[in-house]
Order: structure tokens, then C-alpha cells, then sequence
């Protein structure tokens, strides 16, 4: 199987798809808890493009060497450095920024995506390939975060990254923030809504009944 | 070899998690000086925001050197406490210590028409975690300048909009001496008022437990400062 594997499937698939979050809807708690903001959403994003590459490309090299009966807390501990040294390198690069995320960085450990993926492709396949996995997936995954970030932060506080994006005049006018899309909840039925418009372009994605 | 033999997978793990490890310690190592310097220099521009003071963040530490005049810690009586460095006073520690026994920082800001005002730490609970933050008092000891909060991981939206200045911008111009009597400051419900007729803020919708928890933060630390702040007061007179 190793060899038949296509370089762009494994890195473009994951975009749409097969998308990590709203196809095989893996990684679920973190868009709820990182996406009120438009900024968290990136950095969470770039980091666990960062954290999942890597964490493939080590254990799709060790993947022979492994022993089985391990195999689950050899991935733990490599996704757990990896985040320790990604949490470590934001505070002293980008302090705000680490700042806002706070416990989120250290819950990218927890994130299923990568275990899925380290379980299911890297421990199976070369390192070049493991890596645009990884690379795939985690974009496909930050891609969701952005789009939920987005129009959370647009239509719960006006704002984008930070700038007001909605007129004053509108607020005039009584408009009003959406306080609802500040909540968790909103994240779920935004994801839903990506889901639904993804399916309906994308007709092999449909269940039959 | 065999792979899955017990010899094997001891082996196995505990070479991984020495490498492991080495990597995280010469990373934390090469990482430390930096991350330092990023904390000291929030603390510093924290404590200048609550003396209403933004600072540039690239200048930080030129700013916080020229407005900040003079730091001394005092104990509970209001007098000073020599040989301890107030910046270096972990307010997260001394919370825990019964009132008469915490060394109590306090930073004088030099603002730009020469008048001194007088920022105090407070730390106490939120919702989720932790949540800090400093308050600056006129010369009178009473009237309070400015005030700056912070959290560690309250919701955003809710909770979390007590580090907005659209909160902490409230507590200027209230008072914690009201008729003689030492009250800080309370926060309520929007629209409602504190039963002892304290000065008071409107509290986050949405946010109860965090504004609840700002209150009691303002009680709990600024309370031990009382002397200081009426010495403050009597000073001036």
C-alpha cells in the first residue's frame, strides 16, 4: 500500500474532502473552546500544523521500531514534547498571543486529530508522505477554526483580529452584537452549517438512507 | 530481536523519554531568559495600564523606569518593610499568608503633571482559574485612578471581559474611605446596589462568578493596605 500512495492526495484531501473536522469530525472540543476569537484561531491552527507534521514525520521514522504493546504511549509522549516545546517557544516569541490561548496549546495533546493520524497513517507509511499528512490535516483543521472564528468574532463582537469591523452607525441604527455567538454552542452549529454547505457541493460526501 | 519482548520495550521507553526529556530541558533551558523577560515586561506594562499608561510595547521597560519613581513594600501597619524588592513580591503567595504576616507591594507612579499615584496587586479567583490585576489610588489614599484586570482562562466574551477597559474603566473616581469607614469596592448586577452602601461597579452579564470573584479580589487584597492608604490620606492633611 506504502508505494501506491499519491503525494497531493495525501496533502489536499484533508482540505475538503476528507477534512479531519467536518467529515470525519475529529477534533471537535477545540473549535468550540478557540474560535470566539478570530487571532487564537490562528495561532491555534498554525501550532498544530507545527505539532502534527512533526509528530508524523518522527513516528512514521520510529514506526518500525516500535513495539506494539507501546505503540499508544510512544505517540503520547512524542505529541507531548512536541507541545511542551511549541508552548515554550510561543511564550518566548510570541507572549500575547500564548497569553490568550493559555491551557489550549497544551490541550493540542488531547486533540484526537493527532492521534488519529499518527495511529492510522504514519505508523503505516514513509516519512515524506507522513509529513504532507500531517501538513494536510492540520490545515484542514485550521481552515474550520478560521472560518468558525471569523464569523464568531464578526457577528459576536463586531470586530476582526481585534478591529472594529462593524460601523458605529449600525450600533446607532440598533444593531446589535449576537452575545450567542460568544457562547460554545454557536461554535457546534457553525461547524454544522460547514458540514451542510460542504455535503451539498460535494455529492459523494452524501449518506444514502 | 525481538521487538516485543518486555527487555525491548523497557529498554525502548526509557531511552525515549531520556531523549524526550533532554530535548524539553535544553528548550526550557535556551527558552528561559526570553520568556523572563516577556513576563517582566507584562508585569510592568500591567502596572503602568492600571495608572493609565500605555505603553509602546517595544519601550516597556524605558517606561516603566521612567513613571514608576519609587516601589517599596509595607506590611499590614502601614509601615515599610525594608530589603524586599517589591517588584519581586509573588502576590499568588502572599494571598495565602493571614494579613498581618504578607509583605504588601506598592509601586508610586510619577504621572505627567508631577502628581504621585499609588498602584497596589490584587490576585484572587475567577471562574476558571486565577485572575489578577492593579489598582492605582490618588494621593488621598481614597479616590482610585485607574485600575487594570487580568485572567488566565475565563470565557472569552463573558468572563473575560474584565481585562476590557469598558470594565476596568468604572472603578475611576470611586472611593474606598466612604464616611469615615474603609469599603472597597463592590461589584453588582448591573442595575443593582451593594446593600452597604459602598461605592460600586456594574458587573459582566454572563459573567457572575468572575465579577463575583473580582469583588472579593478587591476585599480580600486591598483590605491588609488600609493603614497605608489612611496614612496616605492623613499625610496630605
Amino acid at each position: 500500500m506504502a508505494d501506491k500512495i499519491n503525494n497531493k492526495e495525501v496533502l489536499f484531501n484533508p482540505l475538503s474532502k476528507n477534512n479531519p473536522v467536518v467529515v470525519q469530525v475529529l477534533g471537535i472540543c477545540s473549535v468550540l473552546a478557540v474560535t470566539a476569537k478570530l487571532e487564537p484561531a490562528i495561532v491555534m491552527g498554525v501550532s498544530v500544523v507545527a505539532v502534527l507534521a512533526f509528530a508524523n514525520v518522527i513516528i512514521s521514522l520510529l514506526r518500525n521500531t516500535i513495539p506494539t504493546n507501546i505503540r499508544i504511549i510512544v505517540q503520547l509522549v512524542v505529541v507531548a514534547g512536541l507541545v511542551v516545546i511549541v508552548d515554550q517557544v510561543l511564550k518566548a516569541f510570541a507572549y500575547d498571543a500564548s497569553k490568550q490561548l493559555s491551557v489550549f496549546i497544551g490541550l493540542i495533546i488531547t486533540n484526537c486529530i493527532l492521534m488519529g493520524r499518527l495511529e492510522a497513517f504514519a505508523m503505516a507509511n514513509k516519512p515524506w508522505p507522513s509529513f504532507l499528512d500531517g501538513v494536510g490535516n492540520g490545515i484542514g483543521y485550521a481552515l474550520i477554526l478560521i472560518i468558525v472564528g471569523f464569523f464568531r468574532e464578526l457577528l459576536g463582537s463586531g470586530t476582526l483580529l481585534g478591529y472594529q469591523i462593524i460601523p458605529q452607525s449600525f450600533y446607532d441604527a440598533g444593531y446589535v452584537n449576537n452575545g450567542l455567538m460568544i457562547l460554545p454552542p454557536m461554535a457546534l452549529i457553525l461547524v454544522a452549517c460547514i458540514i451542510w454547505v460542504q455535503r451539498s457541493f460535494n455529492k459523494d460526501l452524501q449518506e444514502d438512507n | 530481536m525481538n521487538k516485543q519482548s518486555n527487555t525491548y520495550t523497557i529498554i525502548y521507553i526509557i531511552v525515549l523519554v531520556v531523549v524526550v526529556g533532554t530535548a524539553l530541558a535544553a528548550t526550557s533551558l535556551a527558552l528561559k531568559d526570553r520568556q523572563q523577560e516577556n513576563i517582566n515586561a507584562d508585569k510592568m506594562s500591567q502596572i503602568l495600564n492600571a495608572a493609565l499608561i500605555t505603553p509602546d510595547k517595544k519601550d516597556v521597560v524605558a517606561e516603566f523606569d521612567k513613571y514608576i519613581t519609587e516601589q517599596f513594600v509595607v506590611n499590614e501597619r502601614g509601615e515599610k518593610v525594608e530589603g524586599v524588592n517589591a517588584f519581586d513580591v509573588d502576590v499568588a503567595a502572599q494571598i495565602k499568608l493571614a494579613a498581618d504576616r504578607r509583605e504588601l507591594p506598592v509601586f508610586v507612579c510619577t504621572v505627567a503633571d508631577g502628581s504621585h499615584k499609588y498602584i497596589l496587586p490584587v490576585y484572587g479567583a475567577g471562574l476558571w482559574g486565577p485572575i489578577w490585576g492593579y489598582v492605582a489610588f490618588d494621593s488621598d489614599g481614597s479616590t482610585i485612578y485607574g485600575a487594570y484586570f487580568a485572567h488566565q482562562g475565563e470565557t472569552p466574551g463573558l468572563g473575560a471581559e474584565i481585562e476590557k477597559p469598558a470594565f476596568s474603566s468604572q472603578f475611576e473616581g470611586k472611593q474606598v474611605f466612604k464616611d469615615g469607614r474603609f469599603r472597597p469596592i463592590a461589584v453588582v448586577k448591573a442595575g443593582q446596589q451593594p446593600l452597604n452602601g459602598e461605592d460600586y461597579v456594574d458587573g459582566i452579564s454572563g459573567g457572575t462568578i468572575t465579577s463575583k470573584g473580582v469583588g472579593s479580589m478587591l476585599d480580600n487584597c486591598l483590605t491588609p493596605y488600609k493603614k497605608f492608604l489612611q496614612g496616605l490620606g492623613q499625610e496630605r492633611q
